[in-house]
C-alpha cells in the first residue's frame, strides 16, 4: 500500500504559482493581452490534511488544480511534490516522460459525473483503465483490484459489468471516485466533487471521502465554491479572488475569525438555513473584475466596504498574521469582521 | 397579504410523461395554494417534480408530458393591473382547461404569471439586445408604442439596479456579468406587472456573492409591487431567507407544507426532517460527519409502491407505509403532511394504482 510520509509532513508545495492564458486578436492572432488566472499563488498541503480552496467563478481556483496535476502547464512558479520515494520533484517543469510515473500519485475526482463517465464503457473497463494504462496487463487481477476499489466506495462489486446510465448521481460519484483510488494515489484534487449533486446524496458522498481519508491516509485539495461544504471537510481553508490567495486560515479561524473582508462577505452571503436569521445586512455590491483587466492595487478594493487609499494604489501581499493564518489586506490588523457565530450583528456596510 | 383567498389554487394536479418504457408520473396529485403577495418557496431535490409543476401551469409542458387530470384555479384580471382583455373583473380561470395555445393562455403567460428562468444565459437569444427582448414583451403585453415600451423597459432595468440602463439597454446578454444578466431576467418578468411570478432556481447557476443580491432585491421588489412569488429551489438556505410558506415535495407528491418557520423548526414528515438535518451549515463544527438519508432517490420507473419515500424512510410503518398512498392531511391545518405516522388518510385519487 501506500508508504506513508508522516502526517504533518508536506506533500505539495505550491510556490508562487502563475498561470497566464494569451489573449489573441486579429489575422495574424497578435497577443494583445493576458488573462491571470492565477496569479502568484502560494500554499502547502501536508500529508494526511485536506486543504479546501474556494472562491466564485473565475477566481482561478479550477485553474491552480489543473496546474497542480500538470493538466496545464504553469507560466512560471514552482509545483513540490514529495513523491513516495520521499523525492521534491516540481511538478511545473517536470518533462514529460518524467512526469508519467508521478501521476498515479495523484488524482482527480471530477465535478459533474454525468460528463466524467464514458457511457460506453461498464465499471470494469472505467476504473479498471486507470490500472491498464499503468501496466496492470493480467486481467484477473484487474478485476480483483476494481472489486475491491468498488467495495471500498461503497458499490457492489457485482456492478461492475453494468454501464454508467444504470447508476444514480450519488453512485456516479462513488465510481468517478472507485477511478481515482484504483491506483492507490496519495494526493487527491477534487474539482467541485459535491455541486452536481442533490443534498440527500452531498452527504453521503462527503462523509465517504472523510471516511477514505481516514482509511487510505489520503490528502485532499477540495475545490469548492459552497463554504458551508468546505467546512464540513477541509482542516484549513484558502480563499481565492481573481486568481489571488485572499486568505489561508484552519477552518475554525477562517469561519470564526476572518480578517479579509473578502472571506467576511462570502460568509456573509452564504444563506442560513433558518428562516429567523434572515440576513438583513446589505450584500456586497459590484461584480468579480475579469482577470484579463483587474483592478489597480488591491483587486478588491472597487467592492471593499473598508477601503483606504493605500488599497487604491497598493498591491497587499499575504502575511502571516497570526500562526497559521495569512490574509492579504493592508487592514488586516485593524479590522473587526463579524465571523460565522456572531452574524448578523456586526457591520459590513459602514 | 390582506387577501385571505388565493390567487391561485392547485387541486391533485397530474402530468405525466407517456414514453415507450412507460409512464412517468412527474406530478402525482400536487396541490397548494398561493395567496395574494405571498411567497411560495418550493423546495425538493431532482426529479421531484418541482420544474414539471410550473412548466404545468404556464402550460409550457412538452410532449410526451400532459396534464391527465386535477385543476390550476388562477384569479386572472383584476383592478391591479390590466387584465386580459383590459376588463377588471375578477374570475377563477382553470388553466388547465384553457388551450395552451389560445389567446387567453397566451395573455396570462409573460403578463399576469411570469417566469424567472434558471440560466438566463440560456433564456436570452445571443442575436438580440436585452432591450429588443424586454421591449418585445412589453409590446405584446400591454397597449403602447414602441418609444413608450423603451421607455418603461429603461424604467424596469433602472428599478432592479442595472447602472446605467440607457446603455445596457442596447447591450447583448453575452455582454453581461451573470448577475446583471439575471437582473435584466428579472426586468423582462416584471416588466408587465405580473400578479403571480414564478422563480425557477433564479440563483442556482450564479455565486454566492452575487446570489445575496439576487434575492436581496427579489425581496424589495416583492414588498414594493406585493407580487405572489412562486420560488422553486433545491437550496433550503434560500427557502429560509426568502420564503413566507414552504411546499415540501418528493418524487412529485407533496409531502409537508406549511409556514416557513414551522418547517424549520417543527418539520413533520421524516423527509423534511432528514433532508434538513443532512444539510451542511456553515456553523456547525468543522470536519464532522454528517447525518444521511439512506439509500438513493428512486428511478420514476421504478417507483416504490405506497409512500414513495418509504424505503429511505427511518419511520416506515411495514404494511401500511409499503402498501398505501398517504393523502396531505388535514386539509384545513396550516401544515399539513402526507404520513401515516400523522393520520390514517389514505389518497383515494391515486391509491387505485
Amino acid at each position: 500500500m501506500n508508504s506513508n510520509a508522516p502526517n504533518g509532513q508536506v506533500l505539495l508545495d505550491v510556490k508562487h504559482l502563475q498561470k497566464y492564458f494569451p489573449i489573441r486578436k486579429g489575422f495574424f492572432k497578435r497577443v494583445v493581452g493576458h488573462v491571470r488566472a492565477v496569479d502568484d499563488v502560494s500554499f502547502d498541503i501536508k500529508a494526511g490534511e485536506t486543504l479546501g480552496l474556494v472562491g466564485e467563478s473565475g477566481c482561478g481556483k479550477t485553474t491552480t488544480a489543473r496546474c497542480i496535476l500538470r493538466a496545464l502547464k504553469p507560466t512560471g512558479g514552482q509545483v513540490l511534490f514529495r513523491t513516495e520515494a520521499d523525492r521534491l520533484v516540481d511538478m511545473a517543469t517536470l518533462p514529460g516522460e518524467e512526469l508519467r510515473p508521478l501521476r498515479r500519485e495523484m488524482q482527480m475526482i471530477f465535478q459533474d459525473p454525468f460528463a466524467s463517465l464514458n457511457p460506453r464503457m461498464n465499471l470494469l473497463d472505467i476504473v479498471g483503465e486507470p490500472l491498464l494504462v499503468n501496466g496492470l496487463k493480467d486481467r484477473r487481477r484487474r478485476t480483483e483490484r476494481v472489486a475491491e476499489v468498488l467495495g471500498l466506495v461503497g458499490l457492489r462489486p457485482e456492478y461492475m459489468r453494468r454501464f454508467p446510465h444504470a447508476f444514480s448521481g450519488g453512485q456516479r460519484q462513488r465510481i468517478v471516485i472507485a477511478r481515482a483510488l484504483a491506483l492507490n494515489p496519495r494526493l487527491i484534487v477534487a474539482d467541485e466533487p459535491v455541486s452536481a449533486l442533490d443534498v440527500s446524496v452531498q452527504a453521503q458522498v462527503l462523509n465517504l471521502m472523510l471516511e477514505l481519508q481516514q482509511r487510505l491516509h489520503l490528502t485532499y485539495l477540495f475545490v469548492a465554491h459552497d463554504l458551508s461544504v468546505v467546512k464540513h471537510i477541509a482542516d484549513r481553508v484558502a480563499v481565492m479572488y481573481v486568481g489571488k490567495i485572499a486568505e489561508i486560515a484552519p477552518t475554525p479561524d477562517l469561519f470564526g475569525t476572518p480578517k479579509h473582508p473578502y472571506t467576511a462577505a462570502l460568509l456573509s452571503a452564504v444563506p442560513v438555513a433558518d428562516p429567523r436569521v434572515r440576513s438583513t445586512q446589505p450584500p456586497l455590491s459590484g461584480d468579480v473584475p475579469s482577470p484579463a483587466n483587474p483592478p489597480n492595487g488591491c483587486y478588491f478594493h472597487p467592492r471593499c466596504p473598508h477601503v483606504i487609499d493605500r488599497c487604491r494604489t497598493e498591491a497587499p501581499v499575504l502575511t502571516e498574521i497570526s500562526p497559521g493564518h495569512y490574509v492579504s489586506c493592508h487592514r488586516a490588523h485593524e479590522l473587526e469582521l463579524p465571523g460565522i457565530g456572531e452574524l448578523p450583528a456586526a457591520d459590513l456596510g459602514d | 397579504m390582506n387577501n385571505t383567498s388565493p390567487l391561485l389554487s392547485v387541486r391533485n394536479l397530474k402530468t405525466y410523461f407517456n414514453l415507450d418504457e412507460g409512464t412517468v408520473k412527474a406530478v402525482d396529485g400536487v396541490s397548494f395554494d398561493v395567496l395574494p403577495g405571498q411567497v411560495l418557496g418550493i423546495v425538493g431535490e431532482s426529479g421531484c417534480g418541482k420544474s414539471v409543476t410550473i412548466k404545468s401551469l404556464l402550460r409550457i409542458v412538452e410532449k410526451p408530458g400532459e396534464i391527465v387530470g386535477g385543476e390550476m384555479l388562477f384569479r386572472s384580471g383584476s383592478a391591479a393591473g390590466p387584465g386580459p382583455n383590459g376588463q377588471a373583473g375578477e374570475d377563477m380561470i382553470d388553466l388547465a382547461r384553457l388551450d395552451a395555445r389560445g389567446k387567453q393562455m397566451r395573455s396570462i403567460r409573460g403578463g399576469e404569471i411570469a417566469l424567472i428562468p434558471q440560466e438566463p444565459m440560456a433564456a436570452f437569444s445571443p442575436v438580440h439586445t436585452v432591450g429588443n427582448q424586454l421591449i418585445e414583451a412589453i409590446l405584446l403585453h400591454q397597449p403602447v408604442g414602441k418609444q413608450e415600451a423603451r421607455r418603461i423597459a429603461i424604467d424596469r432595468l433602472r428599478e432592479v439596479g442595472v447602472p446605467a440602463p440607457e446603455e445596457r439597454i442596447d447591450a447583448y446578454s453575452w455582454e453581461l456579468s451573470g448577475g446583471l444578466r439575471q437582473r435584466v431576467m428579472i426586468a423582462m418578468a416584471l416588466s408587465c406587472h405580473p400578479k403571480l411570478l414564478i422563480a425557477d432556481e433564479p440563483t442556482t447557476a450564479i455565486d454566492v456573492t452575487t446570489q445575496a443580491q439576487v434575492l436581496n432585491l427579489l425581496r424589495v421588489l416583492q414588498q414594493q409591487h406585493h407580487t405572489a412569488i412562486i420560488f422553486i429551489t433545491h437550496d433550503l438556505g434560500v427557502i429560509a431567507q426568502i420564503a413566507d410558506h414552504v411546499v415540501v415535495m418528493y418524487l412529485g407528491r407533496v409531502m409537508e407544507t406549511g409556514p416557513v418557520d414551522d418547517i424549520f423548526h417543527h418539520p413533520k414528515h421524516p423527509y423534511t426532517k432528514a433532508l434538513l438535518q443532512s444539510i451542511p451549515s456553515v456553523q456547525a463544527q468543522a470536519r464532522t460527519q454528517l447525518p444521511t438519508i439512506a439509500g438513493t432517490i428512486p428511478h420514476p420507473f421504478n417507483r416504490p409502491p405506497g409512500c414513495s419515500f418509504n424505503p429511505r424512510c427511518p419511520d416506515a410503518i411495514p404494511g401500511a407505509c409499503d402498501q398505501h398512498i398517504p393523502a396531505l392531511h388535514p386539509v384545513d391545518d396550516p401544515q399539513p403532511v402526507s404520513c401515516f405516522l400523522y393520520h390514517d388518510m389514505v389518497d383515494e385519487e391515486v391509491a387505485v394504482r
